[in-house]
């Protein structure tokens, strides 16, 4: 083919302004025929208004199921160089910390093997590799894995866990929740590579109740961190805070959930039993007060978007618990949801669908769970009770 | 290659090789942090030490160019040390204060902006579009350039009643927490696919097709002597369900797909407890390539709360406060029977109390 530039009039304009570009990132290697044919049927989609990318073919890595995305152009004749242009997920270290030289890295095997695009992260939380051939797919894997660094989840599978930076940076990680997510990705790398669920399943770990990861709307395990006693008041700096300006009694007391908190001018008492750590206090004064020391986590259970059934924020299922590794525990509940999920739950049905179809009463008898008020908004308000022969007879 | 040199299920790299020695030392002992301006913040822990991160904002689809750029960064200021957030920012981590302005004078000369802290509109959480993604109804990076070129001195300033959090998302799927944001862009499609009913026996099974669909819309039929389904148009929602699992069932739509904004909703449980965005403006025409009508809106809403919200307000916290019908009064959007959920629990939404303002 000859080797003129394509023009892109619609995608320039998108070059300017004070916003970071993500055409000027595509144009960093504009000359190679693969981005000339990227830009290409980019520019296509922007006259057309439509995209031009077919269904996911089913490609991956020997042995694995999950972790590679088929993907293929509906003008594969026109822009041959990206007829096939598969996306590969890396799972991501945890608390997406990373060395200069480990991303170097990553970057020399996606020159070597690919388009050089990337997505820094993916929704779910992987590096996204953007772009390459079917033959290329296992040299890439073979150089990762060599590197240390290994595939996500898609498909029916686990998906690739993520965390907030919890404690490595944040005074309000409840628990260790890097720790925790490399742990249990360890342990799942079976359920991660090789999807045999009925849908996909993510876990998302948060530090504290403000859940940087979104994990409450967005995984259908959510370990959002707690705790139990009493919030920790450095007075000297509530007074500092309100030297300063902060309205205590506006900013702080009347914004109060449950209005637990007192404030005379000079000292800030608080109602400790009565407070939902909901955060608000702590986060407008993060050098007067922090979360307790009997920390935790509250795991919540069966957020989603909304394919199929509707979107789902997660709900309580565990309100406390100590989250120490080897987490044996949780790992007991986990096997026992995907027991009873694999088995009854339909095609396509997320867990929190599946609790919805046959109810959370006996979703958590059939687990062995106990029943807490906790789990709750209200008790049920309708009167059609499945008493199902329980209620013995009268003597 | 011979199976027994092959490596797998090695997982991820342990994250302690990529901490730096001050975290390392000060794990799960930090004290109280402090953001000492628009994108830059100093964590300080139990031992006095002090770790300083600068926030820039990246187009999160990057180029391993400036991948690279960033890592010679690290290396120049925070001796080789980095990480990326949850919302497509890139972080720098370094003990040495006098590092910050020189690194924010690089980055900034670089083209990715410093903020994103506190009450400042942070990046965009945001989905492939176009760019690579089969069910997409818009493109994505293109609009949140489009929108963030217009916010943007919103991210470099901290100007806001709380955070504000925009996400974006091209298709009902939502790959992104885009259905808890205090404003949520979507592209939606707004017809009933049409069906290629030559490849359909030969690409899906139609048991699964005919499951896929939660509204029941669609059933098995012979079409041309194909073995096919039919789908009754009126119970369409355009989900695309169908389109997932069987490719001969086509979604896209070049001239009635577009875009809905909504808005309120939030994941945080500070003051209140987590919410759902809720539907603002149910349809804007695809107009690439800078989408002037949703970059209005959008612009126009964030106006709109910043003028009227109450300090450390979230979006939906202000709208529920005011209530609905004034928030529509307000951003002077026509109320549709679109606004009116008719899916599951929709009565869950219908206003059941005579506690109404008439002022």
């Amino acid at each position: 083919m000859s080797e003129k530039k394509r023009a892109t009039p619609l995608l320039d304009q998108l070059e300017s302004g004070p916003w970071p570009s993500f055409v000027k990132e595509l144009k960093k290697t504009e000359e190679t025929p693969v981005m000339q044919d990227f830009l290409g049927q980019l520019e296509r989609s922007y006259e057309e208004h439509i995209g031009h990318w077919k269904h996911g073919g089913i490609v991956g890595v020997m042995g694995y199921g999950g972790g590679v995305i088929g993907r293929y152009s509906d003008l594969g004749e026109e822009f041959p160089n990206i007829a096939h242009f598969h996306t590969i997920r890396v799972n991501q270290p945890a608390g997406w910390f990373y060395t200069s030289d480990a991303l170097r890295q990553i970057c020399d095997i996606w020159e070597k093997h690919g388009s050089g695009v990337t997505n820094m992260h993916g929704s779910t939380g992987d590096i996204i590799l953007l772009g390459t051939t079917t033959p290329e797919l296992e040299p890439t894997f073979k150089e990762l894995t060599d590197a240390g660094f290994d595939l996500g989840g898609s498909g029916s599978d686990m998906r690739t866990p993520s965390c907030c930076c919890g404690q490595a940076r944040c005074e309000w990680a409840c628990y260790d929740t890097m720790g925790a997510c490399y742990d249990f990705t360890q342990s799942y790398q079976d359920e991660l590579h090789r999807p045999a669920f009925p849908y996909k399943y993510k876990m998302k770990f948060a530090g504290c109740p403000n859940d940087c990861v979104a994990s409450v709307a967005r995984a259908d395990m959510s370990f959002i961190g707690t705790w139990r006693d009493d919030i920790k008041v450095n007075q000297d700096e509530v007074r500092a805070c309100a030297a300063k300006g902060t309205d205590i009694q506006k900013e702080v007391c009347d914004l109060c959930p449950t209005k637990c908190m007192k404030w005379d001018g000079t000292q800030l008492d608080i109602d400790n039993s009565n407070c939902v750590k909901c955060m608000h206090c702590i986060n407008v004064m993060p050098k007067a007060l922090r979360p307790g020391d009997d920390r935790g986590a509250t795991i919540m259970i069966g957020a989603k978007a909304p394919i199929v059934g509707g979107a789902l924020l997660s709900s309580v299922f565990i309100p406390f618990i100590k989250m120490e590794p080897p987490y044996e525990d949780i790992k007991e509940l986990i096997s026992r949801i995907w027991d009873l999920w694999a088995e009854y739950g339909k095609n396509r049905e997320r867990v929190g669908e599946f609790i919805q179809r046959v109810g959370l009463g006996t979703f958590l008898e059939q687990i062995g769970l106990e029943p807490v008020p906790e789990m709750i908004a209200a008790p049920r308000s309708n009167p059609y009770i499945f008493f199902g022969g329980e209620i013995a007879e009268a003597e | 290659m011979s199976a027994a040199s092959r490596v797998t299920d090695i997982g991820p790299p342990h994250y302690e090789k990529f901490l730096p020695p001050v975290i390392k030392r000060n794990y799960g002992k930090w004290l109280y942090h402090e953001i000492l301006r628009p994108g830059v913040m100093v964590h300080v822990a139990e031992s006095g030490d002090r770790l300083f991160t600068v926030r820039a904002a990246t187009p999160r689809l990057l180029h391993i160019s400036s991948i690279r750029d960033f890592a010679a960064l690290a290396d120049k200021y925070c001796a080789g040390h980095l990480r990326f957030t949850s919302r497509n920012n890139v972080e720098f981590l370094t003990e040495v204060e006098a590092n910050i302005d020189p690194l924010v004078a690089d980055l900034t000369k670089l083209g990715y902006p410093v903020g994103g802290t506190g009450n400042a509109i942070s990046n965009v959480v945001h989905t492939q579009g176009w760019v690579h993604c089969h069910s997409a109804a818009t493109d994505a990076s293109g609009v949140v350039k489009a929108v963030m070129d217009e916010l943007y001195p919103h991210f470099v300033n901290m100007d806001m009643p709380a955070k504000l959090r925009i996400a974006f998302a091209c298709c009902l799927n939502m790959c992104g927490a885009v259905h808890c944001s205090d404003i949520a862009i979507l592209g939606v499609h707004t017809r009933a696919p049409k069906i290629e009913h030559q490849n359909l026996p030969k690409m899906c099974e139609i048991p699964s097709v005919v499951a896929s669909c939660p509204t029941g819309a669609i059933r098995p039929a012979t079409v041309d002597g194909a073995q096919s389904v039919e789908i009754i148009e009126e119970q369409c929602m355009y989900c695309g369900n169908c389109f997932t699992v069987c490719p001969a069932i086509k979604i896209n739509n070049a001239k009635t797909d577009g875009i809905s904004i909504w808005v309120g909703g939030k994941v945080s449980n500070a003051r209140t407890e987590p919410k759902f965005s809720k539907l603002a403006v149910p349809f804007l025409p695809n107009n690439p390539p800078r989408w002037p009508e949703v970059v209005e809106w959008v612009k126009k809403l964030v106006t709109l709360y910043a003028t009227n919200a109450r300090k450390h307000e979230r979006m939906g916290e202000w709208i529920e406060r005011i209530g609905w019908p004034k928030f529509f009064q307000l951003a002077e959007i026509q109320f549709t029977k679109y606004h009116i959920d008719d899916f599951r629990h929709a009565g869950e939404t219908f206003k059941r109390s005579a506690q109404l303002r008439h002022g």
